[in-house]
């Protein structure tokens, strides 16, 4: 890294003195104009982001946070509304709703993310071999992805049809009765992790593959050489080297997967979808702080949800980036040892 | 060097853009005003209220005042959350805004954000609607936050096909007499049952029970979940518990297809003609004859509820209090929904007026619905609308009823017994109305 950095000319933004320091800009621009390009145009080449973040990221996640320590009607002003402190915070976490809403969310999560990363590596080495027509293919696998959440969620709510399902048709050859699927927790989670997978797949076999890509092919040949199964492959050597792609694609899941919001939406259907279900057996966290806010006018409770699910967001994201460390640095080590030998 | 000249040239010309754009945004200045007295109102709908021809009429008579129709044809859904935003923003909404049923309920106790339109003479129109509709848009202390448009009525619509199989008379004047009663209803679906097995004799008990619950309490307390003064009397009004009764009843006679009111599967179910019955209010004739197609026509017929008359569905006309012309929108308010403005729009569209007077007019009278066997709808549907008595019903009406509806679909699902499903639906009903 060290090295890298050293050797590239940028212009440095933070840097205290005049332009000469800068070793690639020597006396030529002695203009005030130029002085003060040099000086503050990165700032304006970076400012339209801060500018857009500021208006669009900050001051809305700010003024949410004002919003949820109010009790904050619809129609209220923040002249108008009472002050609540942190009565909101403390009503949901002694609410099972809510509760109900959160272990709904990490179960679709967990049940959703481990076999599509499973699934996502495994096509991504399949991808990765000599095959005919390989472009296509690898095009192909996106294609779910570019399919809307709608028309996703329309054809997999048929397939999970109590009625006239196909998937109740297959397992009714393996006498099983015919199964409500919207009608239980762990059968609509199902239904939803399965939907979330088959567009999100091919999306994450893509990275893989791109990771995968950039493995050096001799130390295949050199395995199979030494007689290394194509599996034992796979398991020792490919995935050990996409640690950093996979921490990648969990971190990038865990976000999507802890916002999950229209595939259960449109799975539940009927009229009041963000309930999700008779009992909430589908409502994840973000049709929890719909329901607040559509159903209820409850905007200050609203805002009290999306800020507990950021919150909830950063714990895992905290957790990952601990995970990310500790494997980085054994892979540090493991390099270390490498080179002693 | 040469990139280096690039790289500066373009930091230059990123400069240069930068300060014109910001001069650009402080040099837009607002077009000189004052100059006409033209005055634009927005009429926020949602499907089709069929006004077009009067909003004609009405510019014609108004050369100042232009109408815009915003969201014809939208979904209910996304008009409402739309709704929602704009109010909560306080700026975007319409100068009128269409409140479903369901949806004014809740903005009862938000008055604050329409302009009452009783300032505005509509106080003296009562005469010009269904009592039960005009008291809905009321509030309790008397604001009039919105006037109605069409109301839903109800009926009982049929499969003559599947009655025929079953061996029941398929003439609508002999099935309204097969159930004066819901009794006499649950005993006809048992007889229903027990010769044809491949169908329900009702789609899902939902929306019967809210059919059910109006009834009882017209003729019971006046009121549903809340009395008057606001208090929850989900577990002390005898209506509510009545009702729930009854709807358990109609399921452990396994009566019901199981089949969720707007799901796919429930589309299906008028495909696959996998229910006899449906409660059936006038605009879910038009659904009826989307779902089903051309196949359907002729296989349905339309007969009187059980237990009187009953509504589901409606739609009032408010003016937000962020409208600039509160005065002139409250003015058009009040010409859509007079009786001719009714009737016009049921000639339009087929919205069944809320009036009296336009329940009355011939037109309306005459009308026969050709999809369903002839059945003449205005003078059926203008029955049910009349026969039903007001009822009171708070504003957090709508979380308590989806409590209970929810309650009763686990009875349903199979997943709760009826006694703790009851049990859920007070708690959660209460926790909903807080």
């Amino acid at each position: 890294m060290a090295v890298q950095s050293s050797t590239r000319p940028e212009v440095a933004p933070g840097q205290r003195r005049g332009g000469s320091q800068l070793p690639m800009e020597p006396q030529r621009s002695k203009g005030v104009l130029g002085r003060l390009d040099i000086k503050y145009s990165p700032y304006l080449y970076i400012a339209p982001f801060f500018v857009v973040f500021g208006i669009f990221g900050l001051w809305p996640l700010i003024y949410t946070l004002r919003m949820s320590l109010y009790d904050w009607d619809l129609g209220s002003t923040i002249e108008t509304a009472k002050f609540v402190g942190f009565d909101n915070f403390a009503m949901f976490l002694g609410d099972e709703d809510f509760w109900n809403s959160v272990v709904n969310t990490l179960a679709m999560f967990l049940m959703s993310t481990i076999p599509q990363l499973i699934l996502a590596l495994i096509l991504a080495n399949a991808l990765n071999k000599r095959l005919r027509g390989r472009t296509l293919l690898r095009m192909g696998v996106l294609i779910p992805n570019i399919t809307s959440v709608a028309a996703v969620a329309i054809v997999f709510t048929q397939l999970y049809n109590r009625d006239f399902g196909l998937i109740n048709w297959f397992l009714g050859f393996f006498g099983v009765d015919p199964i409500d699927w919207t009608a239980h927790s762990w059968s609509s989670w199902v239904a939803i992790s399965s939907m979330v997978d088959w567009r999100w797949t091919g999306y994450n076999a893509l990275i893989f593959l791109a990771a995968m890509q950039s493995i050096p092919r001799d130390i295949y040949e050199s395995a199979s050489i030494d007689g290394a199964s194509a599996w034992r492959q796979f398991w020792t050597m490919t995935v050990p080297m996409l640690r950093p792609t996979i921490i990648f694609v969990t971190i990038i899941s865990t976000i999507g997967g802890l916002q999950l919001y229209g595939e259960p939406l449109l799975f539940t259907g009927g009229g009041n979808p963000l309930l999700g279900g008779s009992d909430r057996q589908s409502q994840t966290v973000t049709m929890f702080l719909m329901e607040q806010f559509y159903m209820k006018f409850e905007l200050g409770r609203a805002a009290t949800v999306a800020w507990l699910l950021f919150i909830m967001i950063l714990i895992f994201s905290v957790i990952n980036f601990l995970f990310t460390r500790s494997l980085r640095s054994a892979d540090g080590k493991a390099k270390q040892r490498k080179v002693a030998r | 060097m040469s990139t280096n000249l690039r790289r500066r040239s373009f930091a230059a010309i990123a400069l240069a853009a930068a300060v014109t754009l910001g001069a650009a945004a402080c040099s837009s200045e607002e077009p000189g005003n004052g100059t006409t007295e033209q005055i634009t109102l927005n009429v926020d709908v949602f499907g089709n209220f069929g006004y077009e021809e009067l909003y004609k009429q009405y510019m014609a008579e108004h050369p100042n005042i232009k109408i815009v129709e915003r969201g014809t044809g939208s979904q209910l859904d996304a008009h409402n959350q739309q709704l929602t935003q704009r109010l909560a923003a306080g700026a975007g909404a319409g100068d009128i805004v269409a409140l479903e049923e369901g949806v004014i309920i809740s903005y009862l106790d938000k008055a604050n954000l329409f302009t009452d339109l009783g300032e505005f003479g509509a106080k003296d129109l009562a005469g010009n609607f269904i009592p039960w509709k005009f008291q809905q848009g009321t509030t309790a202390d008397g604001k009039i936050l919105g006037l109605g448009t069409d109301v839903g009525s109800m009926a009982m619509c049929y499969r003559t096909d599947l009655f025929k199989k079953a061996g029941l008379p398929t003439d609508r004047a002999a099935v309204s007499a097969l159930w004066p009663t819901w009794d006499d209803y649950i005993k006809t679906g048992q007889t229903f049952k027990s010769k044809v097995k491949d169908a329900g004799f009702i789609d899902a008990v939902t929306n019967t029970y809210n059919t059910i619950l109006m009834q009882k309490a017209g003729q019971g307390a006046g009121y549903t979940y809340f009395d008057k003064s606001g208090a929850m009397t989900i577990d002390t009004n005898p209506a509510v518990k009545d009702s729930y009764d009854l709807a358990v009843k109609i399921l452990d006679a396994g009566l019901s297809a199981k089949l969720q009111a707007w799901t796919q599967e429930w589309n299906n179910g008028f495909k696959q003609a996998q229910f006899a019955t449906i409660a059936c209010p006038a605009w879910m004739t038009g659904y009826i004859t989307e779902q089903n197609g051309a196949d359907g026509k002729g296989k349905w017929d339309i007969a009187a509820a059980p237990g009187g008359g009953g509504n589901w569905g409606g739609s009032f006309l408010a003016v937000p209090k962020q409208s600039k012309h509160a005065k002139e929108a409250a003015e058009l308010v009040k010409f859509l929904t007079n009786p001719a403005g009714q009737t016009a729009a049921f000639k339009s569209k087929g919205n069944l007026p809320s009036s009296p007077q336009a329940l009355g007019d011939a037109a309306v009278k005459a009308a026969v619905n050709e999809y369903f066997s002839n059945a003449p709808t205005g003078d059926i549907f203008a029955k049910g609308a009349l026969d039903l008595k007001p009822v009171y019903l708070g504003a957090k009406n709508a979380p308590v009823r989806t409590a209970v509806e929810n309650a009763l679909r686990t009875v349903e699902q199979g997943t709760k017994s009826s006694a703790d499903a009851w049990t859920a639906a007070v708690t959660d009903g209460k926790k909903a109305a807080q």
